[in-house]
């Protein structure tokens, strides 16, 4: 065989190695070009879909950018009010225990107003798996500074870069709910290289298959841009998530199963 | 010669132009298309014949525009 295919000679179905999951609808994201909130509804689909769950899965929305999770993810879906998915979240699963349950939280819903039930999800150990969008910033409602903003970072509520002394530390709550005894699996990831997406996509295969062990409450976090609320083009946010966001928020395994 | 042979095909009115995909792309086979599709995005296209199906710019792109085929060449 010559190399002289042509493009339909290639573009056929048996030739296809990725095409877009048939567990996303076809709406179209809400989300900004180049906004990592894709990548991740996308990954957790696939992921849904190889393990062929999409029957035995409830989804969570929160309040935020990805408020309208529910459109783009063809499962079975329910929105919680501001910060309430954990809470949510923990009444389905006892409800329905043998169905897979997962919440879709961005740092404003999960780390502001969602902080005591998210805590407390995890301290009672839970049996949900969390998914947690970290991009430093209340992206939805116009860039104003989160809890997880870096300090020194300029929001439209921080001008000058938010200053310690008086808007206080980043918190860094995947850390914080590592600590205790009911969280059982705690990872963060990226995906904004091809590399980084292969691995958050195991550890979100991870997070999957734990739930069915009842052992605890498995938590992922997925450090993201935001380049709206940034001021920046997606590419030069990637980078300066690199350079800024990793160095505060390493990516890895926090707690791993023993 | 390269053993494997890809294609992309990009879902234009689903891009969204955040060229994600360019930078990624080893073989320098991604570029904005100079036209605009209806939502006013300048939309991913493929350049040349030097695709090899490695899935870099599927897996990055937050929309999901990109599907990848790939041949083996004998």
């Amino acid at each position: 065989m010559s190399q002289l295919l042509t493009s339909e000679e290639i573009c056929q179905p048996e030739n296809m190695v990725y095409h877009r999951t048939c567990l996303l609808t076809d709406a179209a994201l809400s989300y900004c070009p180049g906004c990592g909130h894709g990548t991740a509804h996308r990954l957790i689909m696939e992921t849904i879909e190889e393990m062929n769950l999409q029957a035995d899965t409830i989804g969570v929305a929160p309040v935020g950018c990805s408020v309208l999770a529910y459109d783009f993810m063809d499962i079975d879906m329910q929105q919680a009010a501001h910060g309430r998915a954990p809470a949510v979240a923990t009444g389905i699963k006892r409800l329905y225990p043998d169905k897979f349950v997962f919440t879709y939280q961005g740092d404003g819903d999960l780390a502001a107003i969602g902080t005591g039930e998210t805590i407390h999800a995890c301290n009672r150990g839970e049996n949900i798996t969390i998914f947690f969008v970290n991009n430093g910033i209340y992206g939805m409602t116009g860039g104003q500074m989160a809890p997880t903003t870096l300090p020194g970072m300029k929001t439209a509520t921080s001008p000058f870069g938010r200053d310690t002394a008086t808007m206080g530390y980043p918190l860094k709550i995947t850390e914080l709910i590592a600590n205790l005894p009911g969280t059982y699996y705690v990872t963060r990831q990226a995906v904004h290289t091809p590399a980084s997406v292969r691995k958050a996509k195991k550890a979100i295969e991870k997070a999957i298959q734990y739930q069915k062990l009842n052992k605890g409450l498995c938590f992922v976090e997925i450090v993201s841009n935001c380049n709206s609320g940034w001021k920046m083009t997606p590419l030069e946010s990637n980078k300066w998530m690199e350079e800024n966001m990793f160095p505060f928020y390493p990516l890895g395994d926090i707690k791993v199963p023993k | 010669m390269a053993k494997v042979k890809g294609e992309i095909v990009v879902n234009t009115e689903r891009c969204k132009g955040c060229e994600l995909c360019v930078p990624v792309c080893k073989e320098q086979t991604i570029a904005m298309s100079p036209n605009l599709n209806s939502k006013g995005y300048h939309y991913a296209s493929s350049t040349n014949e030097d695709c090899n199906g490695c899935t870099n710019c599927a897996l990055v792109c937050p929309d999901g525009a990109i599907t990848v085929y790939r041949v083996k060449l004998n």
